[in-house]
């Protein structure tokens, strides 16, 4: 009896609550209508018109017509999960089943399980809004969002088929070249933070400014603005390290469709397929909540007064805390827009450029970058 | 000995890639911005919009059975066509016209006329070759059915697609 | 017949060339290569020179006046051109004769003789059932005009004209060349066609009270160049460039008239006759040509039966071997319908079921006298020959129905006869305890037999007949069996390997190599050497007591 005493109920409840709140009412919706959001911005791009078809068929149960909403298309991420969830669930014969049927959850879950410490907003309901508010947060994301690469590994080589082994292949050295860029330009920022918990960076940017516009707080003193110069080359080599590291374009050879057929992937189908597709979309929502939060201010909205623990139960508190999570999520998807908008404008790069990039040009910027950072620290008061 | 292509000598701002990428960026967005402001109008959206007005006369659309205003089936069931169609899809069943029938001095018609047009490529040879100028390729093309049988146009299907074609030759009519 | 005959000098189109004296020119251009058009010409038929399309350049040797040919520098006789043309079919060669077939004045002669027959022509191609066999068609293309200069109302003729119950006339399509007429008179002795009326409405016609009714009528239709005369029964039924024509031979009597089956898409629509000089020339009977449709009749048996239950041949074949064995005593009918090597083969499995008592039906009707012999079976002489009768056909077939009357016979294998036309009764075959019968369509026998076993049709198959003087010839096979039949020799090599016997015959050319092997007369031969046109294989003296 008293060893059941001695556990948190109340923290492990919470804890659930808020990973389910996330993940299912939030990560998955938004992974499913960044994918519909895909479809829909490249057609735009390419001045074609996109899913625009799919309503809700709300036919089906007697309605005269299928419920159209604002731009049409948007049941179109529903139809396709029902389409993966009725696929067949096919495993050719020449794999290695155990790896097999390993590596879409390996790509799926870490790409979650990085979300565990990010702070999504606010108090809430007299709730921290984040799983774990853990004091080595960016390092735990750094640690986790690495192995995400043994589903992609696994994937290539247990397929035993050529276009996934060289998928394989690509992605494990491009992941791991990229992850020195990624982890070298976050010091700088974490640098000026003084912490690792992520928590603290939003608090540190909220009574100081957001690291990249350093001007939210109302003031810019010269510290400040001379420390804007490498947190803007760490952004820029953080993104483009974060592009790299979730595949995406123009960094996607790992599965380039028009040399590799489909990459590592190219052997699954049906619900397997449809978990490694959630779990990148999942990496990209993980890699630009780590943007927003160490360089565009988290959750926090400038001007908007900030809850605190106590008056987050109150029916103001509460409009405040979802207006918080909001605002983070609105800063997610700006990003995420981003991640699209680049992908259908910039052609794939060629691998040797794509080594050459990592190893010669952003590994050295962002090593030089944390000097300039610690100077400007040191030297200017 | 290889030919070497000359590459380009690249400017500062041109190595570092960054200013192309935003330059890049504002061509999509400027694309994206005119999609939104429905700019552009490149794409036809199919069952509402049609391109049907603007078939050229010599569209070859499916393969029909035409009738002459006096409405006699122009077909005789010569099988020429069946004869020259590369993808085998015609198949004709002749036979004669009673003699008690106003047009019996033509003698001949088809008893059953089929194109498959799961196998029709609609090439237009059999308009090309027919000549009592009995079959016509339309302007229908949203060729559609359930099963092979239904991909079968029969005589009556050709014929309500073919309708009626006035002042062509008149080589069987009555004298007038 | 083996007087040494002169060979004469001809010029033609410029090239010396030898022929036979007696040779019409039209006959040695086309031996030289030179094929002349003709609408008139036939060579079975007297030559009345009517249709002027044959028109050639002709000329003699010049002569000097001590009537010696003028020899040119190549000590070739010079020619004397005759300044108008002639007509190649009613001319015979002679002796320094010169011949001029592609000159520009016979191309303007033919052009001219095409456009005055095109002038009434319908132009109705399309449905008519020459088009693709058509001289004028063909003809039209090498010396037509493209368009017709004749302004005035075309001549109307009857069309669709009954002329006899197989023959239908359109006379607007006529060009007047009178083979028809010709053919009827001469060679059908039935003389009933004649023109009538002058000049542009002159047409065809039969004579007051009589119609086209000879059992050669349709030969007519063959021989017509144009599509004047139709088959009623072809009419409109395919058009003839679908039809695949494969050459075989007639079975509806002893001669085994040499024919083209047109078939298309394993549907026979019609049987032409093939120029065989030894046997049937051009000419076939009407009654054989069309008797064709119950190869492909609804009636048709389709599978192989045991007891009357449709069965696979495999148990088919071991049923009816067994049957037949614990029936005792046995007795064979083989139709001398059958092939030499189904004959063959059913000798084998006669020895192989201790089968002693066989014999074949005879059929022996009047000969027409132009054709069709008095023995209507097309391989008597095949089945003497290959020992399926004992001295002469028929000759045991009473004491085989006694016997099966009295209960000393008790099991009956039929190879496609009927055996009610064999001279049982129906009662006959219920006393049998094994009655195995192959063919193709029901009748009393199959439905009374213990296990039917379905043939192939004769045009379904491939194999050789001897006909009545004597001549092998070939069948060959233009469709496939309906259904799940099979070929006939199959069958009774499958019953010959159900006795027991290892026959190690794969196809018919193995049965054929084996025949050749046990049966003297085939010594030798294999079934290509036969050849499209048979081989005389019997002296035709030898064969004469068949006939009788």
């Amino acid at each position: 009896m008293e060893l059941l005493n001695t556990i948190p109920w109340m923290l492990i409840a919470s804890s659930v609550a808020k990973t389910l709140f996330l993940i299912f009412l939030v990560v998955l919706p938004i992974v499913s209508y960044t994918v519909y959001a895909e479809r829909r911005v490249s057609a735009l791009i390419q001045d074609r018109l996109g899913p625009n078809r799919t309503g809700f068929p709300i036919s089906l149960f007697g309605f005269k017509k299928d419920l159209q909403l604002f731009l049409g298309g948007l049941g179109q991420p529903v139809a396709d999960a029902v389409k993966f969830l009725l696929k067949e669930e096919f495993t050719p014969a020449h794999v290695n089943k155990f790896y097999f049927w390993l590596a879409p959850v390996l790509a799926m879950v870490p790409a979650l399980s990085t979300l565990a410490v990010l702070p999504f907003g606010n108090y809430l309901f007299g709730q921290k809004m984040v799983v774990a508010d853990v004091n080595v947060g960016i390092l735990y994301v750094f640690a986790i969002a690495s192995i995400g690469v043994y589903g992609i590994v696994l994937a290539g080589w247990s397929s035993n088929s050529k276009y996934p082994f060289l998928g394989g292949i690509r992605a494990s050295s491009q992941m791991i070249s990229y992850e020195l860029s990624l982890g070298l330009s976050a010091v700088p920022v974490l640098m000026i933070i003084g912490n690792l918990n992520l928590s603290d960076a939003i608090q540190y940017q909220i009574d100081n400014g957001w690291l990249l516009l350093p001007f939210t707080d109302g003031k810019l003193t010269l510290r400040e603005f001379l420390l804007w110069i490498p947190v803007l080359i760490s952004f820029i080599v953080f993104t483009i390290s974060m592009f790299a590291e979730t595949n995406r374009l123009p960094f996607d050879l790992p599965e380039s469709e028009t040399e590799l057929v489909a990459g590592y992937h190219t052997e699954y189908s049906a619900m397997k397929f449809a978990l490694f597709f959630l779990g990148e979309y999942a990496a990209m929502i993980a890699g630009s909540s780590i943007i927003v939060v160490l360089f565009l201010g988290g959750w926090h909205v400038p001007l908007l007064p900030i809850n605190t623990l106590e008056s987050s139960m109150t029916p103001g508190g509460i409009a405040l805390g979802f207006l918080h999570i909001t605002a983070f999520f609105a800063k997610v998807i700006g990003i995420l827009i981003f991640f699209i908008w680049v992908r259908w404008t910039l052609p794939r790069f060629r691998f040797d450029q794509l080594m050459k990039l990592g190893w010669l040009y952003l590994f050295e910027i962002a090593l030089v970058n944390i000097f300039i950072t610690a100077g400007i620290i040191a030297l200017v008061k | 000995m290889a030919y070497t292509v000359r590459r380009p000598n690249l400017t500062f701002w041109e190595k570092i890639y960054l200013p192309n990428i935003i330059a890049g960026l504002a061509i999509t967005f400027k694309h994206l911005k005119k999609m939104l402001k429905g700019e552009t109008h490149v794409v036809m959206q199919y069952p509402e919009e049609k391109w049907d007005a603007h078939l050229p006369e010599y569209y070859r659309g499916a393969p029909t059975l035409v009738k002459d205003e006096h409405g006699r089936e122009r077909c005789v069931s010569c099988q020429l066509c069946e004869f020259i169609c590369p993808p085998r899809a015609i198949k004709i069943t002749p036979g004669s016209i009673p003699s008690e029938s106003k047009f019996a001095k033509v003698e001949k018609f088809p008893e059953a006329f089929d194109i498959d047009m799961s196998r029709c490529i609609y090439c237009g040879l059999c308009e090309e070759v027919c000549p009592e100028q009995a079959i016509f390729l339309r302007k229908d093309y949203a060729v559609t059915g359930e099963s092979r049988a239904d991909m079968v146009h029969h005589k009556e299907k050709l014929y309500e697609l073919g309708g009626t074609m006035p002042d062509l030759v008149h080589k069987w009519n009555p004298e007038k | 017949m083996s007087t040494e005959v002169p060979l004469l000098n001809v010029q033609i189109d410029g090239v010396w060339m030898q022929f036979p004296k007696g040779t019409k020119v039209i006959e040695a251009c086309s031996q030289a290569g030179k094929f002349i058009p003709r609408y008139c010409y036939h060579p079975k038929l007297s030559i009345p020179g009517n249709c002027r399309m044959c028109l050639i350049e002709m000329g003699m040797p010049k002569m000097t006046p001590d009537r010696k040919p003028v020899l040119g520098p190549d000590g070739r006789p010079e020619i004397g051109w005759i300044p108008r043309p002639q007509i190649s079919c009613a001319q015979d060669v002679a002796e320094g004769m010169g011949i001029r077939t592609d000159s520009p004045l016979v191309k303007e002669c033919r052009q001219g003789v095409m456009e005055f027959l095109l002038i009434n022509h319908p132009l109705d191609c399309p449905i008519c059932d020459q088009a693709g066999e058509c001289r004028l068609q063909e003809f039209s293309v090498e010396y037509g005009n493209s368009h017709s200069r004749f302004l005035e109302r075309k001549v109307k003729k009857p069309k669709n004209v009954e002329l006899g119950p197989r023959v239908t006339l359109d006379a607007e399509r006529c060009v007047l060349c009178s083979r028809c007429i010709r053919f009827m008179k001469e060679v059908a002795k039935d003389d009933v066609l004649g023109f009538v009326d002058r000049g542009g409405f002159s047409t065809i016609a039969c004579h007051p009270e009589k119609t086209l009714e000879s059992n050669y009528s349709l030969n007519t239709v063959d021989i017509c160049p144009v599509g004047a005369l139709t088959s009623t029964d072809f009419r409109f039924k395919m058009r003839v460039w679908f039809l695949k024509e494969t050459k075989s031979i007639d079975v509806n009597d002893g001669l085994g008239c040499n024919i083209l089956i047109g078939s298309r898409e394993n549907h026979i629509y019609r049987i032409t006759p093939r120029e065989n000089n030894d046997v049937n020339g051009n000419w076939i009977p009407d009654s054989h040509r069309l008797n064709f449709k119950y190869i492909q009749s609804e009636e048709r048996i389709l599978a192989p039966t045991v007891d009357q239950k449709p069965a696979a041949w495999t148990e088919a074949t071991k049923a009816a071997v067994a049957k037949l064995k614990a029936a005792g005593k046995l007795a064979m009918i083989v139709s001398s319908k059958l092939t030499n090597e189904e004959l063959y083969l059913a000798k084998r499995l006669a020895t192989a079921l201790n089968i002693t008592l066989h014999d074949t039906l005879p059929r022996f009707e009047t000969p027409d006298g132009i054709l069709i012999p008095s023995d209507r079976n097309p391989n008597t002489s095949g089945a003497r020959l290959l020992g399926a009768f004992t001295k002469e056909p028929g000759a045991h077939l009473k004491e085989i129905v006694e016997g099966v009357r009295k209960g000393t016979i008790q099991g009956v294998l039929s190879l496609g006869e009927d055996l009610l036309d064999c001279g049982f009764a129906h009662e006959d075959l219920l006393k049998l305890k094994a009655l195995v019968v192959t063919s193709i369509l029901p009748n009393a026998s199959t439905k009374a037999a213990h296990v039917v076993l379905s043939g192939a049709a004769w045009a379904e198959k491939r194999g050789s007949m001897v006909n009545i003087h004597g001549r092998l010839q070939r069948l060959n096979k233009a469709v496939e069996p309906a259904g799940e039949s099979r070929d006939d020799w199959e069958i009774l090599r499958d019953l010959l390997e159900a006795t027991g016997t290892v026959a190690a015959l794969h196809s018919i050319e193995d049965v054929f190599r084996s025949m050749s092997q046990d049966v003297p007369a085939f010594a030798g031969l294999n079934l290509g050497k036969i050849g499209d046109l048979g081989l005389q294989l019997l002296p035709k003296q030898e064969t004469a007591t068949v006939t009788a």
